[in-house]
């Protein structure tokens, strides 16, 4: 369960946003680019920081304005794919997916290790791709080893931004299911971000921005599940 | 007075065919010296540009307060100061009467300048701004996005910084670091000022060169630059291939 509600000031309105997903549901938040979505995954993630309110996942608090708590993304257990994937570029798909066991607070064994990786490779279809650098792989095959190496360090919460929106149209209807199929597998909440009105579909909830002009900038949070936009001053 | 004019010291070079081996090594050593006191005095202060280099760089490229862009100025100013100003600026901080010079005379008892500590010093200052300049663009053009995706696996930001960073930004780190060692081999005018031309103690090569020219032996400044030539010239060459190899997976073409 991943519940979130927090303001965010950004250079043209102030962001305020407040819902909550459970493990079998995926949030997609819509709306156009420049209305802040990217900019509520990066609060969830601990890339930025808001200014007020409460993040939780599994019960575990991620930010507290008023406890003054705001754990570091590395100790968040937040999966995260970015928009271009972001897959590190001197390392082979086998080493990005490794990366998090790696580097996380993991006490694993080596063949506990190996076995996850080659079961993520089998679930993905990637298991010949492993020694191929970023760079020679297409946009499909760099997503799925983005959702491996993201799913390899057991996320709480696993968030998307715009993840089909470096596909052509045939293999964005084939990943939209394989994001469903993958979700139903893993059973943690999902949040996903597109600006594309076909994905909304994916969504078991759905939060759509919205510009909301004649509120002030003190009005009180709306307490429904959707985020508003309101103009500084 | 017999004796005396049997030492070694007294009759080198003069009399080449009474000369044991042992003198003949140490001629050996004399020819050699300022090559291996160059080689040691360039690697250390390429060593200290690089690490201090580096360590501002990342600071500065992602920290912004009062007064960087005056501080990243210094930075850059041996860059384009003539050797010799930096050879009396250099004097004026560690030099007898200068701050340094003095603390150094207070805690060890001996003094900076004229040591070949004071020459790594003064090829490290004339060296730092190349590392500087080239560590800032290459940490800079990093793609944000990959160090993000590391924190996010669990990575915190030394990790980050020696699993990421520094590998994406190594091209332009080696660049800076080969113009670095360059600078810091050929370094003369400061290096002259602050550490003189003691044979054995503080001659490097430049100077090595530099005297024996002067001095109308034209064959000791033949070979010692032949020397620096294959020395600099294997060096860069192996350099650019080996961050070549490293740097393929940059350019690999996308099969798509």
């Amino acid at each position: 369960m991943l519940q979130a509600f927090f303001q965010k000031k950004l250079p043209e309105f102030t962001l305020k946003a407040e819902f909550s997903v459970a493990e079998n549901e995926i949030l997609v938040l819509a709306g156009p680019s420049g209305s802040g979505k990217t900019t509520i995954l990066e609060c969830l993630a601990g890339l930025q920081k808001p200014e007020a309110g409460k993040i939780k996942a599994n019960g575990k608090v991620l930010f507290s304005a008023v406890k003054k708590i705001n754990l570091p993304p590395w100790q968040r257990q937040i999966g995260y794919i970015f928009q271009d994937y972001a897959l590190f570029q001197h390392l082979t798909a086998k080493e990005n997916i490794l990366y998090g066991l790696k580097h996380g607070a993991n006490n694993q064994k080596k063949a506990e290790k190996k076995a996850k990786l080659m079961k993520l490779l089998a679930l993905f279809e990637i298991t010949h791709l492993q020694e191929s650098y970023p760079a020679q792989l297409s946009g499909g095959e760099r997503q799925r080893v983005a959702l491996a190496r993201a799913l390899v360090t057991e996320p709480a919460v696993l968030l998307l931004d715009e993840p089909l929106a470096a596909l052509d149209r045939k293999l964005r209807v084939k990943l939209r299911e394989e994001i469903k199929k993958i979700h139903a597998l893993w059973q943690i909440p999902f949040v996903l971000v597109t600006h594309y009105r076909c994905e909304i579909e994916l969504g078991d909830k759905v939060i759509t921005a919205r510009k909301d002009r004649g509120v002030k900038f003190n009005a009180p949070i709306r307490l429904t599940e959707e985020i508003c936009f309101t103009e500084n001053g | 007075m017999k004796d005396m004019a049997l030492k070694p010291s007294a009759c080198k070079g003069v009399k080449f065919n009474t000369l044991t081996r042992p003198e003949l090594h140490e001629m050996e050593n004399d020819f050699l010296a300022p090559l291996f006191l160059s080689l040691r005095v360039a690697v250390l202060a390429t060593a200290l540009a690089f690490i201090f280099g580096i360590v501002l760089a990342w600071l500065f490229s992602r920290k912004s307060f009062w007064g960087k862009e005056i501080i990243e100025t210094i930075f850059t100013i041996p860059l384009v100061l003539p050797p010799t100003v930096i050879g009396f600026g250099l004097l004026l901080i560690i030099g007898k009467h200068g701050p340094l010079g003095k603390l150094s005379e207070i805690f060890f008892q001996r003094q900076i300048i004229f040591t070949w500590g004071a020459a790594v010093i003064a090829a490290a200052v004339v060296a730092f701004p190349l590392v500087y300049q080239n560590a800032k663009a290459a940490l800079e053009s990093v793609d944000a996005n990959q160090e993000r995706a590391a924190r996010t696996l669990g990575a915190k930001e030394t990790e980050v910084f020696f699993t990421v960073t520094f590998p994406l930004a190594w091209p332009g780190l080696a660049a800076g670091l080969i113009l670095a060692f360059a600078r810091a081999l050929g370094e003369f005018g400061a290096t002259l000022m602050v550490a003189g031309n003691i044979p054995g103690k503080t001659q490097t090569i430049p100077m090595a060169i530099y005297f024996a020219v002067e001095a109308g032996d034209h064959k000791t400044a033949l070979f010692l630059t032949l020397i620096v030539f294959i020395f600099s010239f294997s060096l860069i060459l192996g350099l650019n291939q080996w961050s070549k190899r490293k740097v393929k997976y940059f350019t690999a073409k996308g099969r798509n």
